[in-house]
């Protein structure tokens, strides 16, 4: 059992339930940061081995993956018609995008039974990595950016890996993916998961400066890491969203003076509503952030030598910091489906329960798939309503059920129908949620204590509840979980323990934010049924 | 290089030295419900064909009112519902059961509900875990391994042992006084206790008012001593898990005296004939499994998986019979009603078809051996990484170093818990002991 190269390690934290097996079998890879969040080297020392491995044996639910990322929901779909036990067999398939969606849905291919042709195209040159820890325990340089690369997928998997490439165009009729490099790669069905990218500063030459960072790839990690082990004077943070939390958190982890600069009225409100916000904002003061709330940045200012030191301030206030991080939110990777026919727009591309995309008709392809951040999906839970979704755990599932349908007959297709799940780890709290918090009109904490910040709150939208999110609680969330997919009434009026706060709900501040994205213009012409077309207006 | 064991095939009723097994009749099947005749002592050498009839009704109510839950969804639903209490002062009215729970000492956290339960348990992890003690257990190894070889070495120069009670028992009351900070010169007394109490615990209202009596007398003892000795790790605090629990103050407030003397009990208790119980069965178990036991000589990490999937298939806690609802609950086609007592069966939900394949076949193999072995939820275990370092090392001990070595009974006499349940003794007949690996 020992001697077989890099371990590499993976825990699934949407699973994960904080019972810290793994931390007390293995003290030098896996610890606890409070009560339940566990941070861990994904790549540690080979002499580790035996104890992670008796770590990965004792997670009460198996969450922890050592060496492969197993998979264990239903496997394999049962015989096939004729034409696609020969699309198994030798058909073409092309994933473009190389991330945890594009990887997961590989290994998922395979252990489908697919034998053809398979092509992984991606615009970074590592092979996939797991961006959660790039903000956490990187960042405060618990381990080092490039040891979050995903266990051992690349060699297993047998695909031809076209890394350092971007794809930058789709021909949907010719069924090709066009490379940067004039290459074409031809396809029976295709993966569309080319996820998103940092949202930049608006200001090229602002966020040129030096000192100015942004926080989404492994190089990113990297710089800011550098700059953060200088010891900066103060740090800004530019948005207060769950990125940007995570920085600061890390700032006061290593003792330096950080400023949050949150549009909103909290951090984290946008996500979590008003009432969870004020309680993210306690937190951070508690933790020594320097919160600036319903105030943005308005400019940033370099000295001669093209160095960020300070920022102005919607307020009229000034912010002297040495580095700035912009974590205003992400853009999706869409850019080269210009022209494809696809709805692909600022929010993404839309694409059915089942991940088939849908073209700028709104007619669901047969052969082109989508999943991960880039996916824009109805969700019959929500009213129907087209969400997307930037979680770890919604890239898993999604990559899961496109794989799955892009070699299953028709009647054997299975719907993305599974409850959006995120965590989040800052100030030492675990931050878990299930189901849409912003699909909400009211909240109440059910269990716990909001002054402990050891809590379960309850969203509820029109009588029944919709969302539950935990603060160090998360062993609870499955229950709700349940609740919310049986549409079990608002507020909730069982007895049961912990119940500390007032049992009255009210306005959880939710922003309103499942309405379509801004900026995106589609345009209908014609008039009988057979000529009318919708069209994508030219963006920006 | 799975098997199916003996104990799948109905076996006969051998019941151990009938002075302890108070014998319920087994003639009156007929009104007995397949609960009752699980916890009938005449069926504790194999409970596990009950379990299939246990499971065709996930969610069954018995005569007293009892809700017994036998289902693998079903009960890690349960244990995560924050309706069902663990505080049996929440039930309509007083309820007897064979009880883990009777034994345990009254309001230590294994029988409070958050918010108490957590502060308590937060406090005793913070001297035994992480975040704040990560390397306590594993510091705890070597001697650890240095018990488990003493205890193999006593083996040797002869060609029987009891694995019950020449390796077994004296291992985890030995960790727990190191643990805790027991003076060495006071262990046997503290082994004395263990026992004791132990053998108090059981189903049956023939001995009872006895039993209790003697349980009563003990656990005075024992409290009387833990109060000297937290008094004295006050005085002069060491670096073990009392002193900590005795000296701490910090944001959870510090832990009350009587909550230190109450903790203190239910870490030997909870951690005593859980962990005899599941060496015990790991050795029945390989030596049941002979290519098992051969394989586990040349590949000791197999001992890991083992144990995981002794656990499962094995598991020395076979119930949790104290949860209480608190609220009228709703599940898989019944309604449990408020205030009635509920009992979790964990080993027959580890064995759920629904769940695991072949669940009757032991298999160290599997991908995922997902268990309900130390329970779930917010009284998830406290000790499972002690108990499983302790089983590990032990019959990876046993395993590598016994020549030859074959089960005199088959089955073995059992204890009468059907709650805790494990071998009274476990005759073993070798060849020879080899010598400790350096
Ligand atoms: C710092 C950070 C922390 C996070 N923390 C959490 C967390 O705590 N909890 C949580 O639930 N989620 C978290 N997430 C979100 C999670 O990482 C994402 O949901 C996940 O990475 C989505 O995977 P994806 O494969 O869909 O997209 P991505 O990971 O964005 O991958 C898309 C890939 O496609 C490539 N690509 C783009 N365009 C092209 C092209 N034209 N040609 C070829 N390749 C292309 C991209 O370079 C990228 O490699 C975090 C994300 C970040 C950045
Ligand atoms: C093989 C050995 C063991 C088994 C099978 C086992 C099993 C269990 C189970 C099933 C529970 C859950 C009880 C419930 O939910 O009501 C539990 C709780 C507990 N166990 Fe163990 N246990 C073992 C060893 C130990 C050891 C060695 C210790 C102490 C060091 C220990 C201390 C505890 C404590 C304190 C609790 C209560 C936890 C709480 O209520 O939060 N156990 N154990
Ligand atoms: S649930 Fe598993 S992975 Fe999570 S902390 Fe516990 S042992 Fe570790």
């Amino acid at each position: 059992m020992s001697g077989e190269g890099p371990v590499r390690v993976l825990i699934d934290l949407t699973r994960c339930q904080g019972y810290g097996q793994c931390a007390f079998l293995a003290p030098d890879v896996f610890t606890m940061h409070g009560d339940e969040a566990v941070l861990y080297d994904p790549d540690p020392d080979d002499a580790q081995r035996e104890r992670v491995l008796r770590a990965a044996a004792a997670c009460p639910v198996q969450a922890l993956h050592v060496d492969r990322m197993a998979m264990r929901h239903r496997t394999a779909s049962g015989p096939a018609t004729r034409d696609g036990a020969a699309f198994r067999r030798d058909g073409r398939i092309v994933i473009v995008g190389a991330s945890l969606a594009g990887a997961r849905a590989a290994a998922v291919l395979r252990r489908e039974g697919f034998t053809g042709s398979l092509t992984v195209i991606g615009d970074e040159p590592h092979p996939p990595y797991d961006r959660p820890p790039l903000s956490k325990r990187v960042l405060s340089g618990g381990v080092p950016a490039e040891h979050t690369l995903l266990p051992r997928l690349r060699e297993e998997i047998g695909a031809e890996w076209l890394l350092g490439t971007a794809a930058t165009g789709l021909d949907l009729a010719a069924r090709r993916v066009r490379l940067a490099d004039g290459r074409e790669v031809g396809f029976d069905r295709v993966l569309i998961a080319t996820g998103t990218r940092a949202r930049p500063w608006p200001d090229p030459a602002e966020a040129a400066l030096r000192g100015v960072h942004v926080l989404r790839t492994m190089e990113d990690a990297a710089g800011l890491r550098e700059a953060l082990a200088a010891g900066p004077r103060r740090v800004l943070v530019i948005g207060g969203g769950f990125t940007g939390s995570e920085v600061a958190s890390v700032c006061r982890d290593l003792d330096l003076p950080v400023t949050l600069v949150e549009r909103g009225p909290s951090p984290l409100s946008g996500a979590l509503g008003g009432v969870l916000g004020e309680v993210a904002a306690g937190l951070q003061r508690a933790h020594g952030v320097d919160l600036r709330c319903g105030v943005t940045v308005t400019s940033l200012e370099g000295d001669a030598d093209g160095r960020l030191r300070r920022a102005h301030l919607s307020d009229g206030g000034t912010v002297d910091a040495e580095v700035a991080v912009v974590a205003l939110g992400a853009v999706r990777n869409v850019e080269w489906l210009r022209g494809s026919g696809l709805a692909a727009g600022v929010w993404g591309v839309a694409c059915d329960a089942g991940c088939r995309a849908v073209d700028a008709n709104g007619l669901v392809t047969d052969d082109v798939f989508v999943a991960g951040d880039i996916a824009r999906f109805p969700h019959p839970v929500f009213q129907y309503q087209f969400m997307s979704l930037e979680h770890w755990g919604n890239a898993v599932d999604q990559a899961e059920i496109a794989a799955h349908n892009m070699v299953s007959d028709q009647t054997r297709r299975w719907p993305h129908l599974s409850l959006p799940v995120f965590w989040s780890t800052q100030f030492g709290v675990n931050i878990k949620s299930v189901g849409v918090p912003t699909f909400a009109d009211e909240i109440v904490v059910t269990q716990g204590s909001v002054a402990e910040r050891r809590f379960v709150a309850v969203y509820g939208h029109r009588g029944r509840i919709t969302a539950a999110v935990t603060f160090d609680q998360g062993m609870w969330l499955e229950f709700y979980r349940r609740l919310i997919e049986r549409a079990a009434p608002f507020p909730p009026d069982f007895p049961h323990v912990d119940r500390r706060e007032d049992p009255r709900p009210v306005p959880a501040g939710a922003p309103e934010r499942i309405v379509a994205a801004a900026g995106a213009t589609v345009v209908v012409t014609g008039h009988d049924p057979s000529e009318r077309r919708a069209s994508l207006a030219p963006g920006r | 290089m799975a098997s199916q064991s003996p104990s799948e095939s109905p076996s006969q009723s051998t019941s151990g030295s009938a002075s302890e097994s108070p014998s319920v009749s087994t003639s009156e099947h007929a009104s007995q419900s397949v609960f009752q005749r699980i916890l009938d002592p005449a069926n504790r050498a194999d409970p596990y064909r009950l379990y299939h009839e246990l499971r065709e009704v996930p969610v069954r109510r018995e005569a007293d009112g009892t809700y017994v839950v036998s289902t693998y969804r079903e009960i890690v639903e349960l244990l995560h519902d924050p309706r069902v209490s663990s505080d049996r002062r929440n039930l309509a009215r007083p309820y007897g059961a064979d009880a883990l729970a009777d034994a345990m000492p009254a309001l230590a956290f294994i029988g409070l509900d958050p918010p108490e339960h957590d502060r308590l348990r937060r406090l005793a992890m913070r001297h035994f875990g992480p975040p704040h003690t990560p390397y306590r257990v594993e510091s705890l190894l070597p001697e650890m391994s240095a018990m488990v070889t003493g205890l193999v070495d006593g083996l040797a120069g002869r060609h029987r042992a009891d694995i019950v009670d020449d390796v077994a028992y004296p291992l985890p009351v030995t960790v727990i006084c190191r643990l805790l900070g027991v003076p060495r010169e006071d262990e046997p007394r503290f082994h004395a206790w263990a026992d004791a109490i132990v053998e108090t615990l059981g189903p049956g209202e023939e001995d009872r008012a006895e039993r209790e009596r003697a349980r009563l007398e003990t656990t005075l003892h024992l409290r009387d001593y833990l109060q000297e000795l937290v008094a004295a790790h006050r005085r002069d605090p060491g670096d073990d898990l009392l002193s900590g629990l005795a000296t701490y103050e910090g944001p959870d407030g510090a832990m009350a005296p009587a909550d230190v003397v109450a903790t203190a009990g239910l870490l030997l208790i909870a951690g005593h004939e859980t962990t005899v119980n599941l060496i015990a069965n790991g050795m029945l178990t390989l030596l049941r499994h002979p290519e098992l036991l051969k394989r586990l000589r040349g590949e000791p990490d197999l001992v890991v998986r083992f144990v995981e999937e002794l656990l499962r298939y094995e598991p020395p806690v076979q119930f949790l019979p104290q949860r209480v609802a608190l609220a009228d609950i709703e599940l898989a086609g019944t309604t449990i009603t408020a205030g009635s007592p509920v009992v979790l069966a964990l080993a027959s939900g580890s064995r759920d078809p629904a769940h695991i394949p072949d669940p009757d076949v032991f298999d160290p193999d599997r991908p995922y051996t997902e268990h309900l072995g130390f329970g779930g939820g917010v009284h998830y275990c406290f000790g499972a990484p002690l108990a499983r370092l302790e089983a590990q090392l032990a019959l990876r001990e046993l395993a590598g170093r016994l020549r030859a070595p074959r089960l005199v009974a088959d089955p073995p006499p059992y204890r009468p818990s059907a709650t805790l349940r494990g071998p009274r003794h476990l005759l073993v007949d070798y060849d020879g002991v080899d010598p400790a690996s350096p």
